[in-house]
């Protein structure tokens, strides 16, 4: 029997101990980001440079879309208010949204798309390996089962970036245009908010300083490989984290949530 | 020559009367590998061009889950069009030639995706209607003489399933939904009824190729067949659905087992066709545009692929 | 059309443990690595695959079907090969 359900199955669910319902705004913070981009990725779909990329990047869409709901149903349990992951994701104004700016980023040429997919998988990969192991049972299931997507997902974008980079003189010019452009909401994914602290301090959230060392090391790697220039000195845009975006989220969700805002509290 | 030729042609026609498959190395005549390059590609092409109308709703999705069913759907049909360029490519075709055709409107594609989608309920109706007929098109397609075009279509069949369930699914939650849901299904159908009608076809009497597709055995119905095959089977789903099919002629016949129908606005039909369609422009539109802005991205990918190649050749 | 094509590759799946590669059609990829990526991303979104194999189309040599008279039907009157060819007495057991 298939169930709506996206959430791995853990032990029948007691009621989140008040350690746990901590994590609420940590959680809806990961399903943000992850529907974001997958909405973002999306918006490919039907125009894609070649139709296999075409498939490749709804796959990817489909996997953040499906991580996306296992934690908006988390977060859902975490609150304990009856909102389901629709309310969540529908019924959120952009400044209760909680994505990091990086995802918001419109899909712009290929390379845009291309070098944002690549900043992410690079801290979303490592995140998933410490979540995978961390304390709460049900984000680490969650995780387990995401990482196997987000190590393809690094994979497909790496070799994108290197492509791209070492490729003609037209896509080098256009990615690192991109890079350029994206690289100042590259520091906001593992700079913590207030909220990411408190928990970070209560051993629920993992420390950022080496997800960072591992994501620059990756970086380093892939842009040697591309013979692309790491940025040095970028003043860091952030906000994202703590409901202050970009303008182009409102656009966004004014777009995701037009059913649900139109046509309130009906099932679809 | 004229005799042996002549042979080869009787003993190509002998193996399809046995149901024999042709595979792309097997002799054939020229005629047959035509027809099937122009169907085949046609066919890819709409997959193409039907992820347009469809994809413009991913990102208005109602619900995650609604969001996520419709954005699978939609990638299958990128899987069912490269399906489908494939085994075009093994009667020598080539995907450039083909897409080269279809921006030039030399190649066409189905008519029903220049219509506008205009609501969530024209996802059900596509999903219902669009599918259901192109299903009955297809499953003939699984037992077509040639080989890899069959092969493709069991396949592209074995997942449309799911488009035409999910469709209906939508379309049934609609009905036991709000009145104001409902009244967006009923004016869905209005509106793709009589498209999804045309998807067959012209009238037998006005198609001139059946005969020999039909002796090919690349074609297994012909157009009013599955026409009134469609009608039958949609009626009774639309009854227990409670909508109307906007079709005042409609009416059981109980001699024939199977519903008389209005006819299809043919005038309508052929402007479509012709390129008068709502939305013939922007799709064609947003096909070359997707394929001109890719030729830097598939430029590089091959570049690169080049670079890498030399340098191994170097190392080696 | 100046630009060239990406390469057509053949795509073969394993279904699953125990069982061969088999052809299921093919695609369109820069190089050997995009090639498997994209065929894992067309021909396994249905749990279709536990391993593929990818041969670049102008690397498959076939067999010609005029031959196919002289290469298959010599096979047809070596009966002898197939153990139905062979009366064994009932009461001899697993043979």
């Amino acid at each position: 029997m298939m169930t709506d359900s996206t959430m791995p199955a853990q032990a029948p669910a007691a009621a989140p101990s008040e350690t746990q319902a901590q994590l609420f705004p940590f959680v809806l913070q990961l399903a943000d980001t992850s529907l974001i981009l997958a909405h973002r990725l999306s918006e490919w779909c039907g125009h894609g440079p070649i139709l296999e990329q075409d498939l490749a990047m709804a796959n990817i869409a489909l996997d953040f879309l499906g991580e996306a709901r296992s934690y908006y149903q988390y977060a859902a349990e975490l609150e304990g208010k009856g909102r389901t992951e629709d309310d969540l994701a529908y019924l959120r104004s952009a400044v209760e949204y909680r994505n990091p700016l990086l995802v918001e980023q419109p899909n712009g040429d290929f390379a845009v798309t291309i070098v944002r997919q690549f900043i992410y998988d690079c801290f979303h990969y490592h995140l998933l390996l410490q979540l995978k192991s961390g304390p709460d049972a049900q984000l680490a299931a969650i995780a387990e089962k995401s990482v196997k997507e987000a190590a393809y997902h690094i994979k497909w974008s790496s070799e994108w970036v290197i492509r791209l980079g070492d490729g003609t003189e037209e896509s080098r010019r256009r990615v690192e245009k991109a890079i350029g452009n994206l690289w100042r909401y590259s520091g906001e994914l593992t700079t913590p908010s207030a909220t990411e602290q408190a928990l970070q301090a209560a051993g629920l959230v993992p420390d950022y300083a080496a997800i960072q060392q591992q994501m620059a090391a990756h970086i380093a790697r892939v842009f040697e490989e591309a013979t692309l220039a790491v940025p040095e000195g970028v003043f860091m845009q952030k906000g994202g984290k703590d409901g202050r975006h970009t303008e182009h989220l409102g656009y966004l969700l004014a777009e995701l949530q037009y059913m649900q805002r139109t046509y309130p509290g009906l099932e679809w | 020559m004229e005799t042996l030729e002549l042979t080869q042609e009787e003993q190509f026609q002998a193996r399809i009367d046995a149901d024999v498959r042709i595979e792309p190395k097997d002799w054939m005549p020229d005629a047959y590998r035509k027809t099937l390059i122009r169907q085949i590609s046609q066919h890819a092409h709409s997959e193409l061009v039907g992820m347009l109308p469809e994809g413009n709703w991913i990102t208005r999705a109602p619900s995650l889950k609604r969001k996520s069913i419709l954005l699978a759907k939609v990638q299958d049909e990128a899987g069912h069009g490269l399906y489908l360029y494939s085994a075009a490519e093994t009667l020598g075709a080539s995907r450039d030639q083909m897409l080269a055709d279809l921006h030039s409107g030399k190649a066409k594609y189905s008519s029903i995706f220049n219509y506008p989608t205009l609501s969530w309920a024209d996802m059900g109706c596509v999903g219902w209607l669009v599918d259901g007929a192109a299903i009955l098109n297809q499953v003939p397609l699984c037992r077509t003489s040639y080989g890899p075009y069959a092969r493709a279509m069991v396949r592209v069949c074995k997942e449309e399933s799911f488009h035409q369930r999910q469709g209906f699914e939508i379309m049934q939650t609609l009905c036991e939904g709000s009145p104001e849901q409902k009244a967006m299904a009923q004016e869905g159908l209005n509106r793709w009824w009589w498209p999804t009608l045309m998807m067959f076809g012209p009238k037998d009497s006005e198609s001139p190729n059946t005969a020999q597709s039909m002796n090919w055995r690349i074609k297994r119905f012909t157009n009013d067949e599955l026409r009134q095959k469609f009608v039958d089977m949609m009626v009774p789903q639309a009854e227990f659905l409670g909508l109307t099919v906007p079709d005042p002629n409609l009416k059981w016949n109980e001699a024939k087992q199977g519903y008389d129908f209005g006819d299809v606005d043919w005038e309508e039909f052929w402007n479509v066709v012709k390129g008068n369609g709502m939305c013939n422009k922007e799709r064609l539109q947003a096909r070359v545009q997707a394929h001109e802005e890719g030729a830097w991205v598939r430029e590089a990918a091959l570049a690169h692929a080049e670079k890498r190649k030399q340098r191994e050749a170097v190392a080696a | 059309m100046t630009q060239k094509e990406w390469p057509l590759w053949e795509v073969f799946i394993r279904s699953k443990q125990g069982l061969d590669h088999k052809h299921v059609g093919s695609l369109h990829a820069a190089d050997a690595e995009m090639a498997i990526q994209n065929a894992r991303d067309v021909y396994t979104r249905r749990l279709e695959g536990v391993s593929i194999w990818v041969v670049e189309s102008t690397n498959v040599h076939a067999s010609n079907p005029d031959d196919a008279a002289a290469f298959y039907e010599p096979a047809n009157d070596k009966i002898y090969r197939h153990p139905t060819f062979y009366q064994v007495p009932d009461s001899i057991k697993h043979m």
